[in-house]
């Protein structure tokens, strides 16, 4: 017998139920509306499709939901946090919740403390830890906080100051006050990392509560597989780790589509468009990955620094009223098409979502246009066949070594993640590399950004 | 009197930004560090050099290194003190205003958040009216005016005071200490009197530097021909609107070097190719140079209106290809000699700005 997986993305309107076997067919699949406290859709969808698939060959399931950002539009259900930044005097001149949305600092600020510390861009201290400054923090938070967010300068190179400040933080408060440390959620820049771990912080709680449910209905069903959650960047994230990074999740909707479509479609260079219920994205992809926007992203009106697909968006949908007719459609879809493309060429066009059949076939710069089957659940698909992956993003002195030992120590690491993540380690392979050299440096230097992917390894 | 609120600073950087030219460094973490200085000790007041002690000291300011640097380990806010004191004290003269090294990228808000803290005046001008990436480029290093005594403050108080015999070996030994000092340091360089910036620096650009920027932000990106207006009143013009294609970098010999290629929008045959170290410096349509350093050559995201520098550069983006000449000081055959194409290594002579479209 084959072993199955399923991929589940829940929805603000919809949650759809993939079951897929190991060939990357799909087997059933189910889309039912999402219900307000999400578990009952995901156990209605779940029930659907394992109708005459046994149990025991669920080996692996993958979860994409969009719960911590429906979290952040009602703040009141957020935790409160209190945050430590390690750097000064570095820093000083910016204090953290700056620029943040007043309606999200009122339940999310605790106490605050920028205390000595932090490392320079080669991971060498600045000025070593001020522990009696992170006691005096710890007892600040006694009974003000549910969680806690300890951010260091430079931490993706060292984490060792925020690892001890969490430690020394832990001895005062216990275990029952989670601790967000800014190296495990964020790469380079202080303030997104920062902001990141905040949000993080804020959202713990109830993801726990969402991550606890999911464990429970499979159980309820006989079900005990590894569980995945799906990343912003539409790869995987074992659940257990995921359980304290909710902010990783917060937008992987967009990707699992269109992840799906090139893996429904085959493709690997084409536009998308996802026609949903009320509005139609529009995106492109290289080489079997979606186009990444340039800017980071605002999460709940606070700047991070994830990167997001490239999107852009129309406003119609399945369920617009009245319906766009279909030369309408195809005069808007002409002008989309031609804006995400990167170059003159023609290229084909996969439709996916509930309103992938509005698509028409026609369409001024496209080659082709498909409609798979079960493109109804790109999404669901785009989850149960995401990777696992690794990620590097650091300063590198080329002068101080090579470059070249500088690159294979910045992809060994990569890979190393991307296993650690859950990566087949035979299969692991570099996805992505860009160096940009520093500007205004007179030597050679260069900020790197390595990612590596694997898929899980095939569990019997 | 003119004064500089937190109102002005989203103006301010988006005018630096585009006089930054593709570098200068990202204005985000300076503009809530000027934003925080205001809100904390007031308004800036911005002087006019005539204003000021002819004999006073001005502290022309700027950082010093790597801009990415700022992204994670940004200053204190006590650097321009130290700065300040180090030089004060050297040279035996109290120092009235501070003035921006550059009123380009991160430069020209550090000193608006420096004269919040030191209770000065700023002043209207810089020593360039664009970004350059050496010491010596600047319009005091033209006039021959000694760089030296130069300070370097790190973020720590660190300070480190160099008095060098020539600009080519002061720019040498202070980015050699920007670099020990963790790769960005808050730098005052080419100390001068309110009274030589008439003659010397560029006066008035702080205020051009602003201006632009309102302009650029009043400007409805959306809108076919809405930079005409704008770009008629600063003697500019849009010489490209195009995707970005290939987009190649590398470390040269002397820094970073690059190129990327432009396929216009409307125009399927026309490629423009523009060549970059740490700024924008030569824009080439059909083998032809049609822009030369030292006039600007800036781009803006056609949807936003953002402009955006070189690091961020991406295969897709859609962009204007704005042109502006620069400060008629540079345009003279010294100023050419110091700042045109053959200074950055490329066997070109300057365009006269306008001769080509």
């Amino acid at each position: 017998m084959n072993a199955v997986r399923i991929g589940i993305d829940v929805g603000g309107t919809n949650t759809d139920a993939v079951v897929m076997d190991s060939n990357g067919s799909v087997l059933a699949w189910q889309k039912v509306a999402t219900t307000p406290g999400r578990l009952d859709g995901i156990t209605e969808a779940l029930t659907a499709v394992l109708t005459g698939v046994e149990g025991q060959l669920v080996n692996q399931v993958m979860v994409g939901t969009t719960h911590p950002a429906d979290a952040l539009r009602s703040p009141q259900h957020l935790g409160r946090v209190g945050v430590l930044r390690i750097g000064a005097p570095a820093t000083l001149s910016v204090p953290p919740f700056t620029r943040w949305p007043a309606a999200l600092v009122e339940p999310v600020a605790g106490p605050v403390a920028v205390i000595g510390g932090g490392h320079e861009h080669d991971g060498r201290e600045i000025n070593p830890l001020d522990v009696d400054a992170v006691r005096e923090f710890a007892r600040s938070c006694e009974g003000a906080v549910d969680s806690i967010a300890v951010i260091g300068v430079t931490s993706p190179v060292n984490t060792d100051h925020e690892r001890r400040a969490a430690a020394i933080i832990r001895d005062h408060l216990g275990d029952e006050v989670a601790i967000t440390q800014g190296h495990e959620i964020s790469g380079i820049g202080l303030l997104e990392r920062e902001n990141s771990a905040i949000l993080n912080g804020s959202l713990i709680t109830l993801h726990r509560t969402m991550i606890d449910g999911l464990f429970r209905i499979l159980a309820e069903r006989g079900l005990s597989p590894d569980l995945y959650l799906t990343q912003n960047d539409g790869t995987l994230m074992s659940a257990g780790q995921a359980a304290r990074r909710p902010v990783l999740m917060i937008g992987s909707g967009p990707t699992n589509s269109m992840r799906g479509a090139a893996h429904l479609s085959g493709l690997k260079d084409a536009i998308v468009v996802d026609v949903g219920g009320t509005s139609t994205d529009v995106g492109l992809l290289v080489d079997g990955f979606p186009r990444i926007s340039a800017l980071p992203v605002e999460i709940g009106g606070v700047r991070t620094n994830y990167r997001m697909p490239d999107l852009i968006s129309a406003g119609f949908g399945a369920d617009s009223s009245p319906q766009p007719g279909p030369a309408n459609v195809a005069k808007r879809l002409t002008a989309l098409a031609d804006r995400i493309k990167a170059s003159r060429g023609e290229l084909p066009l996969v439709a996916v979502g509930g309103g992938a059949h509005l698509v028409p076939d026609r369409i001024d710069g496209v080659s082709e246009v498909l409609r798979p089957e079960s493109v109804q659940v790109a999404n669901a698909i785009g989850a149960a066949t995401a990777e696992a992956s690794g990620v590097v993003d650091q300063i590198f002195v080329y002068d101080n070594s090579t470059r070249e030992s500088c690159l294979a120590y910045a992809r060994e690491r990569a890979e190393e993640e991307a296993v650690l993540a859950g990566a087949d380690p035979a299969r692991v392979r570099i996805t992505k590399l860009i160096e940009v050299p520093l500007t205004y440096m007179a030597g050679s230097s260069a900020r790197v950004l390595v990612q590596a992917q694997g898929p899980l390894p095939a569990r019997m | 009197m003119l004064e500089i609120t937190v109102d002005d600073v989203d103006d301010l950087a988006t005018g630096a930004a585009v006089l930054g030219s593709g570098g200068g460094g990202d204005t985000y973490i300076p503009t809530l560090m000027a934003v925080e200085a205001i809100t904390h000790h007031g308004p800036v007041r911005v002087a006019h050099p005539a204003e000021l002690d002819p004999e006073g000291l001005i502290l022309p300011l700027g950082a010093m290194g790597a801009p990415i640097a700022l992204v994670e380990k940004f200053f204190s806010g006590r650097e321009y003190q130290a700065a300040l004191s180090v030089l004060e004290q050297h040279l035996g003269r109290a120092g009235v205003g501070v003035m921006p090294s550059e009123v380009a990228g991160s430069a020209a808000l550090l000193p608006v958040t420096a004269a919040a803290a030191l209770g000065l005046p700023v002043v209207d001008g810089d020593t360039m009216r664009r970004a350059f990436p050496k010491l010596e480029m600047t319009q005091l290093g033209l006039a021959r005016i000694p760089a030296s005594p130069m300070v370097l403050v790190d973020v720590k108080g660190n300070t480190v005071l160099i008095t060098g015999s020539d600009n080519e070996d002061v720019e040498r030994l202070s980015r050699a200490a920007a670099a020990e000092m963790g790769m960005i340091a808050i730098a005052a360089a080419y100390p001068i009197t309110a009274g030589q910036i008439d003659e010397f620096a560029i006066p008035g650009s702080l205020t051009y530097c602003l201006e632009l920027g309102r302009r650029i932000r009043g400007i409805d990106p959306g809108q076919p021909d809405s930079y005409v207006e704008l770009l008629e009143d600063f003697d500019g013009r849009v010489i490209f609107t195009g995707k970005v294609g290939e987009v190649h970098r590398r470390n040269g010999r002397r820094g970073p070097l690059g190129t990327f290629t432009l396929e216009h929008l409307h125009a399927p045959d026309r490629v423009m190719r523009v060549d970059f170290q740490s700024e924008n410096l030569v824009a080439i349509e059909d083998g032809v140079p049609i822009v030369t350093v030292p006039d600007l050559i800036s781009l803006v995201d056609l949807e936003t209106g953002n402009p955006l520098s070189t690091d961020l550069l991406d295969y897709g983006h859609r962009v204007h290809v704005l042109a502006l000449p620069a400060h008629e000081r540079w345009h003279t055959s010294d100023g050419i000699a110091l700042v045109g194409p053959r200074a950055f290594g490329y066997d070109l002579d300057y365009v006269p700005f306008g001769t080509t479209s």
